[in-house]
């Protein structure tokens, strides 16, 4: 079973942070595009700020933002991370409060811009500023290993990754951890599970992937068209806190924060026929 | 003459750029024409692995670039086709280990002894993605029916509009339900946004996920329904004029027709 | 039957019709970021256009973009520094001298005029300014 608990040591995420009263810098990366790490960024942020947190969300992907629009926040971007870099505006006039949690904040990335323009050093200083402002600053990191990759993981200090139950997903997982080294513990989500065809032997389990790569568990998110309905309204998820995948944000946040609550594992819905299967047949589950 | 230099690309990740480009190639294959398919993603490669090739790798894109080996002894020929060969990318390796001329010359090296070179590209509008555009004389852009990916989409196009090169549109990962019910953006309500010429549709089929895992592209099942789709995608390539099926185009009129059957 | 027709027209309130107003309006922001060119040059025939009618500041000249309700909106602040007779011909007594300080007691008398007309070059305003008063006050 995976009933990894997150415990309170030393060596924990986080701790040097809190020994240093800064807040903690976790980048959320992939290197496959398309796995969830914006959704992941939109939701955990607004999981932690529901639970109190100062919470600032930094989109890193330059010239093909997309946090803002996650959120519901892309009629409210004024200015971004690159005029915030250069000095042509304040931070405080480039971050945009959020709709719907109080303590939550985003950074936008700039839309009309090129990532080579993000000067690595003043990243590293900026990220640096925010912690000193926020809990927890998440920075949402651009598909690839370029220099869009490295820019987002220069300020941070913790790395989440994500992952699906997919081949070359898991392949670029592996690369990308070994590319963040060793200054890294980074933690795994296995995001976009489906349950159904994973009995079918159709896609790799948490199980699978947990051989491969190794890392510990934050927590497995179930795929569902609500995730999409989501968007297309700009309504985090995490939101729903009574919703199985809200709820299962909440309980990554949870872990986040150092908590010691089971990592989420989405359980396998059994459909009505199945039920009716196993009452009339004598099936097991 | 020389093939057709194509590049397939979305600007986001994870829309379907490795599984078109890996069965477009396959569809063309099977209808006789020669394809050669170039992962241009160093250092994340995927395209051996959709196709099931990993373990046949001798050679890479990027040694082909330094000259440490001939073009044609990295080609892995598929043998469950006749006339398709796919030139893996590096996996240990960074974008910048090769130019945009350097890749251009390989891809127009590759379209002299092809009729197609499909070039799968990288996700994002970084150097990866200017080396992938280089090489190619068309686009395809990939996206899937949802916000993010289309506004990506959008930038991409932008983009190739500054190079002049023509571009058609595949809409990946249709989900006829979520359309039906409102939930998802039409086929016609992409084409309206990005307006660039549609070349095909393709629904969310679970049988990709399974595809891939086992390293066999979609076409070479003769049940699949996909299949078929991805053949349309090649005729309409070759400029066959192909409808698109009722499913494909949820419009005005899909609506009407399913509002009619509903009662 | 209502249903029927709530299919027609795909209004069943749901997120996919929302998504499709949200990115069109992103979209044209997103376009507009990536084109300050078009945006100056836009400024510029604002500019050649409204100066038929008063003269402005060309340097202070501010554009932006403002997402209103469902629709993307321009603002300009252009600020006026004068407003042209109907035949083209400026007011008379727009000068650009100092005027003489009236005495406290004197009449409201050209001086002041000038003055007060000196103040309305000053002021900024948005759009057209109303028409101005004559100097008949002589």
């Amino acid at each position: 079973m995976h009933e990894l608990k997150a415990t309170r040591d030393e060596k924990a995420p986080g701790a040097a942070a809190a020994a240093a009263k800064l807040g903690r810098a976790i980048v959320i990366t992939s290197g496959k595009g398309g796995v969830g790490k914006t959704t992941t960024t939109a939701n955990l942020g607004t999981a932690l700020a529901q639970r109190g947190a100062r919470v600032v969300l930094v989109d890193a992907d330059i010239g093909l933002r997309n946090l803002d629009i996650v959120l519901g926040l892309e009629s409210r971007v004024k200015h971004h991370l690159l005029d915030v870099l250069d000095e042509t505006v304040s931070l405080d006039d480039a971050l945009v409060p959020d709709k719907h949690s109080e303590t939550l904040s985003l950074l936008p990335a700039a839309q009309a811009r090129e990532k080579e323009e993000v000067d690595t050093e003043k990243m590293r200083a900026l990220i640096q500023s925010l912690r000193e402002r926020f809990d927890y600053v998440l920075i949402d990191c651009p598909a690839g290993i370029e220099l869009g990759f490295k820019n987002a993981v220069a300020g941070a200090d913790e790395a989440i990754v994500v992952c699906t139950p997919e081949v070359s997903a898991v392949r670029d997982v592996d690369r990308v951890v070994g590319l963040l080294g060793n200054r890294f513990k980074p933690q795994l989500i296995i995001n976009r599970l489906r349950p159904q065809l994973v009995k079918k032997g159709k896609m790799l389990s948490v199980d699978d992937v947990n051989a491969i790569l190794r890392l510990p568990l934050l927590g497995v998110i179930a795929d569902e068209p609500e995730i999409i309905v989501t968007t297309n309204r700009g309504e985090p998820l995490a939101l729903r806190k009574d919703a199985p995948t809200g709820a299962a944000y909440h309980a990554i946040a949870a872990r986040v924060a150092g908590e010691d609550v089971p990592a989420p594992m989405p359980h396998l819905k059994e459909t009505f026929l199945e039920r009716l299967g196993s009452i009339f047949g004598g099936k097991r589950p | 003459m020389s093939g057709r230099r194509i590049v397939i690309t979305s600007g986001k990740g994870g829309v379907g750029k490795t599984t078109t480009t890996a069965n477009l190639g396959a569809a063309l294959a099977k209808r006789g024409k020669r394809v050669i398919l170039i992962d241009a993603d160093i250092g994340l490669r995927n395209l051996d692995l959709v196709l099931g090739l990993e373990k046949r790798i001798v050679f890479d894109l990027v040694e082909v670039a330094e000259g440490r080996c001939q073009l044609r002894q990295a080609l892995i020929k598929d043998k469950r086709f006749d006339s398709l060969s796919i030139l893996p990318a590096a996996q240990t390796r960074e974008k910048d280990a090769i130019t945009e001329e350097q890749f251009s010359a390989i891809v127009a090296r590759a379209a002299e002894q092809s009729d197609y070179v499909l070039i799968d590209c990288p996700a994002g509008i970084e150097a990866g993605f200017r080396n992938a555009i280089a090489g190619a004389a068309e686009a395809i852009v990939v996206t899937t029916p949802e916000v993010s990916a289309i506004r990506d989409a959008d930038r991409v196009v932008g983009k190739l509009n500054d190079r002049g090169k023509p571009i058609r549109l595949i809409v990946n990962r249709l989900r006829s339900e979520m359309v039906r019910s409102g939930d998802m953006l039409s086929v016609d309500d992409v084409c309206e946004i990005l307006a660039i010429e549609l070349v095909g549709v393709v629904p969310d089929d679970e049988e990709i996920i399974d595809t891939t895992n086992r390293g066999e592209p979609v076409v070479l099942d003769e049940t699949s329904r996909l299949r078929a789709i991805y053949d349309k995608i090649a005729r309409r390539l070759e400029g066959e004029i192909v409808p698109f099926t009722s499913f494909e185009n949820q419009g005005f009129f899909g609506r009407l027709i399913d509002a009619m059957k509903a009662g | 039957m209502i249903e029927f027709f709530k299919k027609l027209f795909g209004q069943t309130g749901s997120s996919g019709s929302t998504a499709k107003e949200r990115l069109r309006l992103v979209l044209m922001t997103d376009h507009l970021e990536l084109a300050p060119d078009m945006i100056e040059a836009m400024k510029r025939d604002l500019v050649d256009v409204i100066s038929r009618y008063v003269e402005v500041d060309r340097d202070k000249i501010e554009v932006s973009f403002e997402q209103q309700d469902k629709a993307l909106a321009m603002l300009a602040n252009i600020p006026i520094l004068s407003v042209n007779r109907t035949n083209g011909q400026p007011l008379p007594g727009i000068v650009t001298e100092p005027a003489e300080p009236p005495s406290a007691l004197a009449p409201a008398g050209p001086e002041t005029v000038k003055r007060r007309r000196r103040r309305r070059k000053k002021s900024k305003s948005q759009g057209v300014v109303a028409a101005p008063e004559t100097a008949s006050a002589l």
